[in-house]
């Protein structure tokens, strides 16, 4: 499969999105919008920054079968090392063991 | 389908002999970084992991922790990382439609940027030093929480210390690529080495991307 090239204006375009939402992040952190939203809306927005930057600068988008399937396995992976760990630790606090 | 082997005499100077042709070997270079990042997906993932398991734990602490991190810095890094991630797609280009000294300047320009990063992560790091806030013996901390704020600040050089060594192994790498695209190894059909090194260029950037909130924007409100 010939490499797909990906035009200089995408490139700006997806560098000026990156900036943008890295000042909305910033912006973000310093209001308080309750509980642990602040989180999840920061770790949203970074997760949308890495999808822009594997998509056009790292190409994802314009590649092979074989690359997605790459990239899907080791978010696959992450999210089952994050989720199963996770679903330990913030559920332990809902049984009260004696001793914890 | 069967490929045809090209005889000896239509191979192309930069196509290694265990290739059919310059698309497999291209394929092949780009799979194998993709297989590395992936396992450099997971040995981050682990680093991730455990903050999230303490984060969770010690949240107010790691609030706290977060206040002593420099906002301004590491948002000016941020936008520094990402500059240089596109100038590293712009190498990219360059090499794609063969612009020599085009590919030259922005591989040199994204080493700039990369040392700029490591240049202000070391003000940073000083001050940490100068506050006492590494962890170790020399840790000084007033408050309820000096233990699990120094285990925050544990995070913060584990993570960010891990980040700066794959940024100068990055600068090592575009190191030998401008030497090589300077000597003009580098064309519109074998451009290779600049694409699989963007991608672990973009790898990195995208470690801080999630490090970045994740580190210096706790708990500002």
């Amino acid at each position: 499969m010939a490499p797909h090239i990906v035009s200089r204006q995408l490139y700006y375009r997806v560098y000026a999105t990156l900036l943008a939402l890295t000042l909305l992040t910033i912006g973000i952190a310093f209001l308080d919008l309750g509980g642990s939203l602040n989180t999840v809306v920061a770790i949203t927005i970074a997760i949308c920054k890495a999808l822009l930057v594997l998509l056009f600068f790292m190409h994802v988008r314009y590649s092979s079968r074989l690359t997605w399937i790459c990239v899907g396995a080791g978010v696959f992976w992450l999210v089952l090392l994050l989720s199963l760990t996770m679903s330990d630790y913030l559920t332990r606090s809902w049984l009260a063991v004696p001793g914890w | 389908m069967v490929r045809r082997r090209s005889t000896l005499a239509e191979r192309p100077a930069a196509l290694a002999h265990h290739f059919d042709d310059m698309a497999q070997q291209y394929e092949a270079s780009h799979l194998g970084m993709w297989v590395f990042l992936l396992t450099e997906i997971m040995f981050f993932g682990g680093l991730f992991t455990g903050y999230a398991v303490y984060r969770s734990t010690y949240a107010v602490a790691f609030a706290e922790g977060s206040h002593h991190l420099d906002i301004v810095l590491g948002s000016i890094n941020t936008a520094v990382l990402i500059s240089s991630s596109l100038t590293m797609a712009l190498s990219v280009h360059a090499a794609q439609v063969g612009r020599r000294q085009l590919l030259v300047g922005f591989l040199l320009l994204t080493m700039l940027l990369g040392l700029v990063f490591l240049g202000i992560k070391t003000v940073e790091y000083v001050h940490k030093f100068e506050q006492h806030l590494v962890p170790g013996g020399a840790f000084r901390y007033e408050g309820p929480y000096a233990r699990q704020v120094q285990i925050f600040m544990a995070f913060y050089f584990s993570m960010t210390g891990l980040h700066a060594l794959h940024m100068i192994i990055g600068i090592g790498v575009l190191t030998v690529l401008v030497w090589l695209a300077w000597r003009d190894r580098f064309s519109p059909t074998y451009f290779a080495p600049i694409e699989v090194a963007g991608l672990y260029w973009h790898f990195v950037d995208i470690v801080w991307i999630f490090l970045f909130p994740l580190l210096y924007l706790i708990g500002r409100h």
